[in-house]
């Protein structure tokens, strides 16, 4: 699956005000300075580049498949929706 | 200063089209609140709000009123209609002149101008309907009021988003209190429920899919209402001197803004607009003993409200009672202060506590007596409403009886 993992770190990046060269995948979105509101339009960047849903609601966000533990599990997380979503 | 009352109440909401049967639905705990009936519905993936059921417009409104009257002007006109009925008053000569209109929307228009950028977004379009612009603007429906009852006056609309209907009631009581005017027709009314407006909310994903549970540790968002509000405040010695009922006296009002955060609630904010209401009112905290919670449902909102209502209310916390009727309407954004302050007045009056329905988990972070599920008998003689608007913009009412 190749350039989903570029394109997050870029979509994730654009929201932290970083290079995509300083997003390391190990830090958390915390980590980054991405709040709540840059959460939510990261989310919105992702639907709109890979034309996929993303199932996440700001209320209860342990409960979504979305896992923003890491910028690994958000790779990760946008790798299996846009498999699961192609076509 | 002068004292001001209530001596009229209206409303169409998603609980009933009266007064009377609003009421009648939170002393049940009815559910106003389903499955969307709006076009496009299947491209949203918010499908539930608290739609006012079985209104036909055609019945209440000819077809020239309705070239001119969107639908949140359309509920406001019959919500008005019911409150001005009650209070008794006629608006002729000098008290016409000194009586107006303030009310609260946050959408205005918006079902007017949904279908109009969709005749000419999406259907090519290229002339809309000549009075677009008169049906869609946010003082429409204040316009309106005034022009059908003689309201000359100050009349003016506010648009403060979650806060609007208590923002505007508050100017209705500064305006009579100071002597600016005899009589305000006062409250809010929303309709955002189209593919549009339901759009917008969903994108900041703090929607609900299922339900509204405020305060409920299972709580998952909030869930949009459409209705108005609308009710008749008044001098009280022009009152008492005409002989009119009253259903309540107004005394206290207090706005605070968060200077924070666009969107995040700040519990400071909500702290002192509520200890503002109390000492504007000139009552102690024990005095009270309902709350209707401005109680979204989401996340945010409902712990921040619970620890701003705590830190304001001490050991009296534990007592007061304190409900979220948008459990049973949805949240009904710029009208719901005036749908909600009906609680307060059936508190008031009736001696009936509405309750908080969908109420499921305790939440230790909303650890109050919200009143769950079952409505509840109670003697109150103070009583607040809380609205904290997303902008950081609160606005918290005081009510007691007479």
């Amino acid at each position: 699956m190749s350039g989903v993992k570029e394109r997050v770190i870029e979509i994730i990046a654009e929201q932290a005000v970083l290079e995509p060269s300083d997003v390391s995948l190990d830090l958390s979105l915390a980590d980054l300075g991405v709040d709540s509101m840059g959460l939510v339009e990261a989310i919105f960047s992702i639907e709109e580049s890979f034309d996929i849903q993303v199932p996440f609601n700001a209320n209860e966000p342990e409960k979504s498949d979305f896992d923003v533990s890491s910028v690994a599990t958000v790779v990760a997380t946008v790798e299996k929706l846009v498999a699961e979503q192609a076509g | 200063m002068r004292r001001v009352v209530i001596t009229g109440s209206g409303t169409i909401n998603p609980l009933g089209h009266s007064v009377p049967e609003t009421y009648e639905a939170m002393r049940e705990g009815r559910c106003g609140i389903g499955e969307l009936d709006i076009r496009d519905v299947e491209r949203l993936s918010i499908r539930i709000g608290g739609q006012v059921k079985g209104y036909n417009p055609d019945q209440r409104f000819n077809r020239q009123q309705q070239a001119l009257y969107d639908r949140f002007t359309q509920f406001t006109l019959i919500a008005a209609e019911e409150a001005i009925a009650q209070s008794g008053l006629e608006f002729s000569g000098h008290v016409a002149a000194e009586s107006g209109v303030v009310l609260g929307t946050s959408g205005g228009g918006l079902n007017t101008q949904d279908e109009n950028y969709r005749a000419v977004y999406e259907e090519g379009k290229n002339r809309v309907h000549p009075f677009i612009v008169p049906k869609l603007m946010n003082n429409s429906a204040a316009s309106h009021v005034s022009m059908n009852y003689n309201l000359k006056g100050p009349s003016f609309t506010v648009a403060t988003a979650c806060a609007s209907s208590n923002h505007a009631m508050g100017q209705a009581f500064w305006l009579i209190r100071s002597g600016a005017a005899t009589a305000i027709v006062t409250g809010g009314s929303e309709s955002m429920l189209c593919f549009g407006g339901v759009k917008a909310w969903e994108g900041l994903r703090v929607m609900s899919r299922d339900a509204c549970r405020p305060f409920s540790a299972n709580r998952n968002g909030m869930v949009q209402g459409e209705g108005a509000g609308i009710f008749v405040f008044e001098d009280f010695e022009h009152a008492k001197a005409r002989g009119a009922g009253i259903l309540a006296e107004v005394v206290g009002f207090s706005m605070t803004s968060d200077a924070a955060d666009i969107v995040m609630p700040s519990q400071q904010g909500a702290t002192r607009a509520i200890s503002g209401a109390l000492k504007d009112a000139r009552i102690g905290a024990e005095k009270v003993g309902y709350i209707n919670a401005h109680g979204t449902g989401t996340a945010a909102n409902d712990k921040t409200e619970c620890a701003a209502v705590s830190k304001v209310f001490g050991h009296h916390a534990d007592e007061v009672m304190i409900s979220s009727t948008k459990s049973m309407h949805g949240h009904l954004i710029g009208g719901t202060g005036a749908v909600e302050l009906l609680a307060c007045l059936m508190a008031l009056n009736d001696g009936i506590i509405a309750p908080t329905i969908g109420y499921e988990e305790p939440d230790p972070e909303c650890s109050l007596d919200v009143v769950p599920n079952e409505a509840r008998e109670a003697q109150v003689s103070h009583v607040l409403s809380n609205a904290f608007a997303f902008g950081g913009q609160n606005a918290v009412l005081a009510l007691k009886t007479l």
